[in-house]
């Protein structure tokens, strides 16, 4: 039943002087259940120890392997090579983040960036004692901040964005998510107003084109555009 | 050379980590934090199930308190913990669930009214009282007296997480991440920082600091199968052994966990066998009623670990490119259930292994299609730095270490599950407490020609690396390792077998040291990272072969075939490993544990085999000790923590020891 696959990946490293872009090519053997973790780990152990990328859990709850697999954004750990008829799969790094080397990107930087922007905290002026009973939440509330606490960072959504890869200031939806997060959290006590300070012009909720490209090939399955949207409406409603 | 200076530096940016940095800059410390990935990727986020801590919210888990939690963690270590820390923890624990609350962790809160579990396989109907809606909820977990275990649905890690990493961007904690600690500086005793890798420019910088803690995580990826993320190898507590004065503790109490999915190690959860899912062999046969007819599958995980490896040896495994293995098969709890009540559980069988595990159809072997293929795979290290109460090292001065990197001592020979998402965050209060006082109360008194010295002996060492033009290859080698680890200190162990891997794993250590290496970049160069990170490996699990080769006794989840007696009368004791410079073995040592101390002396678990125990006389004397001790003070009045006090007084910051309130009993 096995069968041959090829495997081409970019390769370049912007930091050396002789290194230029290109794709190497590696057949491989296919074995039941293979994923990219497996065919990338086997080709840097016996054909090429050179080639970067970046795994961490390998089981879809980090983010840390999203690149393009034939052009689409997705998490390289949980793509299986069985899904691939002609057995060709083409590997390239994340477009929009900074370029370390091969397929491996740098959204840590970004995400940073994205974090402080939105001030990813809860502001409260409420102190808290540690020792006391904690503050009551409605149970639905708690599991409505939940479903948007879900967000791994993986940077896909703005990987698949029409607006962040034309403008290198744009939140993505990935901070427009946490700034519906923290809106719908009753601990945090911000805002409308608040929110449009961190996010109310181009660079941030009116920059969305609404192409939908973030909800499409997100792996947690956020429901981007409904926030989106809905934040979209509060934030245009500010006088 | 690039000096950079901090009060705190903070090796390892999980949950211990970050915690750790939260406590140290409240104090006004500046503090660094160095990771290998961007922090909200740690490990850490794995963690699925919940956190422990005795809230007593919810119906049931009305009466529980710090003493339950307590006495629960203390039978889990198999005695082998330090009960003065197993308090602290659980003291503190359940402060450290209403600070993570406050700063937007979205736990599961209550719902007031019915509704309905299954216990015992039975269907149950809950009331919960008007007075607890809305406050945080607890789940069932193995091992625990009451439900105890915290949650947020199915990613309590990542949600955690992340609320720590914004508290920390809150108060301008300085991460970096992509940065590798790769060698400790330190002087007469005295830790001073580390030499930190850039992994993207392959450039070394000293970070210098008042305080340095090491918060690491665990050393899975010594072992071939693991749940464990790839960055879990151990390289925070392996570059604290090579100062050869900092120890390391237990490295032989290895947990291992009955279900990852094959071949990925990815977890599935326990929740599986608790909701009625069975194990089945080659054959479909379900196997675990002939070893245990009482608990079957639901048997502690040490236990059913054991029984489905000494089955797969009697010949009954399903052979694979993978190797053998057996079957999870829940298919027999029905579609809608696994739908509503395992929904991870069926994505990750989808997608990992291509096969829906609410399929109850049978292919033409017999064999269910939607079996899960299941092997159990090494999961948590209970050994670590070796640290006193406080997390700093009793032999290397302001060398601090939390979290599952540590042998802070709260697991002991074997850890409850809930028990180590929750260290975490609580070591990291304690621990970064304790270190933020240190570096209050500490200057750094070392001169830039000595940290040179350090930064020159690692950059001449990566210089040898590079131009190595030895025999072996290092992925080899690595593969090797992980190997005989896997073969002979796994959950089976035996004098013989231990014996073959300490003589070849000393045997892979001095190849790795003759390796050749292709690529001759400085940086961006995978094989490099592994060239340096392997010996290191190697050390680590030379620790673990040569403590699982002496210890004489099965203690928790370290079992030995041929020592199957846990052996209090020898070996109620803690290994010590050292590594002096130029050597290819560890020094062991040993530091009893004094049972006349003890809050809980030495007993039988509760669960496992029984009359399993070689005695040691104390156990008996100190119980004697101790229930007069409670009968008198009870007789004169006086309230729990009184008692405890008088039985085994602890050492804990007093905003930490203060009592826990709880709904209906206050602070009783």
């Amino acid at each position: 039943m096995s069968r041959k696959i090829t495997i081409k990946a970019f390769k370049y490293n912007p930091l050396s002087k002789i290194s230029k872009p290109h794709f190497n090519t590696y057949e491989l053997e296919e074995t039941s259940g293979m994923t990219l973790f497996v065919a990338l780990n086997q080709i840097r152990e016996n054909f090429d120890p050179d080639l970067s990328f970046d795994f961490v859990c390998r089981a879809g709850i980090c983010g840390s392997c999203a690149m393009l697999v034939n052009g689409k954004p997705q998490l390289a750990c949980r793509t299986l090579t069985k899904d691939y008829e002609d057995g060709v799969i083409e590997l390239m790094p994340l477009p929009v983040f900074k370029l370390i080397k091969d397929l491996s990107v740098n959204t840590g930087e970004w995400m940073a960036a994205m974090n402080s922007r939105v001030e990813s905290w809860i502001h409260t002026t409420k102190v808290t004692d540690i020792s006391k009973q904690e503050e009551k939440v409605d149970p639905e509330l708690a599991q409505k901040t939940f479903e948007l606490d879900r967000c791994i960072e993986c940077g896909i959504c703005v990987a698949a964005c029409g607006t962040a890869i034309m403008r290198n200031d744009f939140i993505g939806a990935v901070g427009l998510n946490r700034i519906a997060r923290f809106r719908v959290d009753p601990l945090d006590e911000r805002t409308d107003e608040d929110f449009y300070e961190l996010v109310g012009d181009d660079s941030g909720i009116f920059g969305c084109m609404s192409l939908l490209g973030c909800e499409d090939q997100c792996p947690k399955h956020l429901p981007l555009q409904n926030q989106i949207a809905f934040i979209r409406r509060k934030m245009a409603s500010v006088k | 050379m690039n000096i950079i200076y901090s009060d705190a530096l903070i090796i390892g940016g999980g949950l211990a980590g970050l915690r750790s940095a939260v406590a140290t800059a409240e104090k006004g410390n500046k503090t660094i934090v160095l990771s290998m990935c961007p922090v909200r990727r740690s490990h850490s986020a794995a963690a699925q199930g919940g956190m422990q801590a005795s809230l007593g919210n919810s119906k049931m888990s009305e009466g529980d308190n710090e003493d339950v939690h307590f006495a629960d963690t203390v039978k889990g270590s198999d005695w082998g913990c330090d009960q003065e820390v197993a308090r602290m923890f659980c003291q503190t624990a359940p402060k450290a669930i209403r600070e993570l609350a406050s700063w937007g962790v979205p736990w599961t809160r209550i719902t007031k009214g019915d509704r309905s579990a299954i216990i015992n396989a039975q269907k149950t109907t809950i009331t919960e009282s008007e007075e607890v809606h809305g406050l945080i909820h607890s789940r069932d977990f193995g091992g625990t007296k009451k439900w105890r275990t915290c949650y947020t649905a199915d990613a309590t890690g990542h949600t955690m997480l992340f609320g720590v990493a914004n508290r920390c961007a809150q108060l301008g904690v300085d991460i970096r991440d992509r940065k590798e600690a790769i060698a400790l500086i330190h002087k007469d005793g005295r830790c001073y920082g580390a030499i930190v890798r850039d992994l993207i420019t392959g450039e070394l910088d000293a970070f210098v600091a008042r305080a340095t803690m090491i918060a690491t995580g665990g050393y899975g990826r010594i072992y071939k199968h693991t749940t464990n993320a790839v960055i879990c190898e151990g390289i925070g507590a392996a570059i604290a052994l090579e100062t050869g004065v900092a120890q390391l503790g237990n490295m032989e109490a290895v947990q291992f966990h009955p279900t990852p999915i094959v071949p990925s190690g990815i977890l599935l959860t326990e929740g599986c066998r608790g909701d009625g899912g069975i194990l089945r062999d080659v054959d479909g046969h379900r196997f675990m009623p002939d070893y245990e007819p009482e608990k079957k599958e639901l048997a502690s995980r040490d236990v059913v670990s054991r029984r489905i490896m000494e089955h797969i040896r009697k010949g009954k495994g399903v052979k694979s490119p993978y190797g053998e293995h057996v079957w999870l098969d829940i298919s027999i709890l029905g579609r809608e259930h696994i739908e509503k009540n395992l929904r991870d559980v069926q994505e990750i069988c989808q997608i990992f292994n291509g096969i829906d595990p609410a399929d109850t159809e049978l292919d033409e072997n017999g064999i269910g299609k939607g079996w899960a293929p299941i092997l159990p795979m090494q999961h948590y290290s209970m050994g670590g730095i070796k640290t006193k109460p406080t997390g700093e090292s009793p032999t290397l001065k302001g060398l601090f270490s939390s979290g599952e990197a540590a042998c802070w001592d709260m697991h002991g020979f074997n850890r409850l599950g809930g028990n180590s998402v929750a260290e975490t965050v609580v070591a990291g209060m304690i621990v970064g407490d304790y270190m933020a006082d240190f570096c209050l109360e500490n200057e750094i008194d070392i001169d830039t020609k000595f940290i040179q010295s350090f930064v020159d002996k690692e950059n001449d060492y990566i210089t040898k690396l590079i131009n190595s033009d030895g025999k072996y290859n290092i992925f080899e080698i690595k593969n090797k390792m992980k190997d005989i680890m896997w073969e002979h200190v796994a959950i089976f162990r035996t004098g013989e077998g231990l014996e073959k891997a300490v003589k070849e794993l000393e045997e892979l250590y001095k190849e790795s040291l003759n390796i050749k290496i292709s690529n001759k970049e400085r940086f961006g160069n995978p094989e490099l990272e592994e060239a340096y990170r392997v010996p290191k490996m190697l050390k680590l699990a030379l620790c673990v072969a040569k403590g699982a080769l002496d210890r004489t006794e099965s203690r928790g989840a370290h079992y030995r075939e041929d020592y199957p007696k846990r052996d209090d009368a020898n070996w109620l004791k803690r290994t010590l490993a050292s590594w002096k410079d130029g050597d290819t073995m560890p020094t062991l040592t040993y530091e009893p544990l004094d049972i006349m101390k003890m809050e809980m002396p030495p007993a039988f678990r509760g669960y496992g085999a029984k009359g399993n125990i070689i005695e040691h006389a104390d156990s008996a004397k100190r119980q004697k000790e101790v229930d007069e001790t409670k009968e008198r003070l009870k007789a004169e009045g006086k309230g729990r923590y009184e008692i405890q006090d008088a039985l085994m007084h602890y050492e804990l910051q007093p905003k930490f020891k203060a009592p826990n309130q709880r709904v209906g009993v206050g602070n009783e």
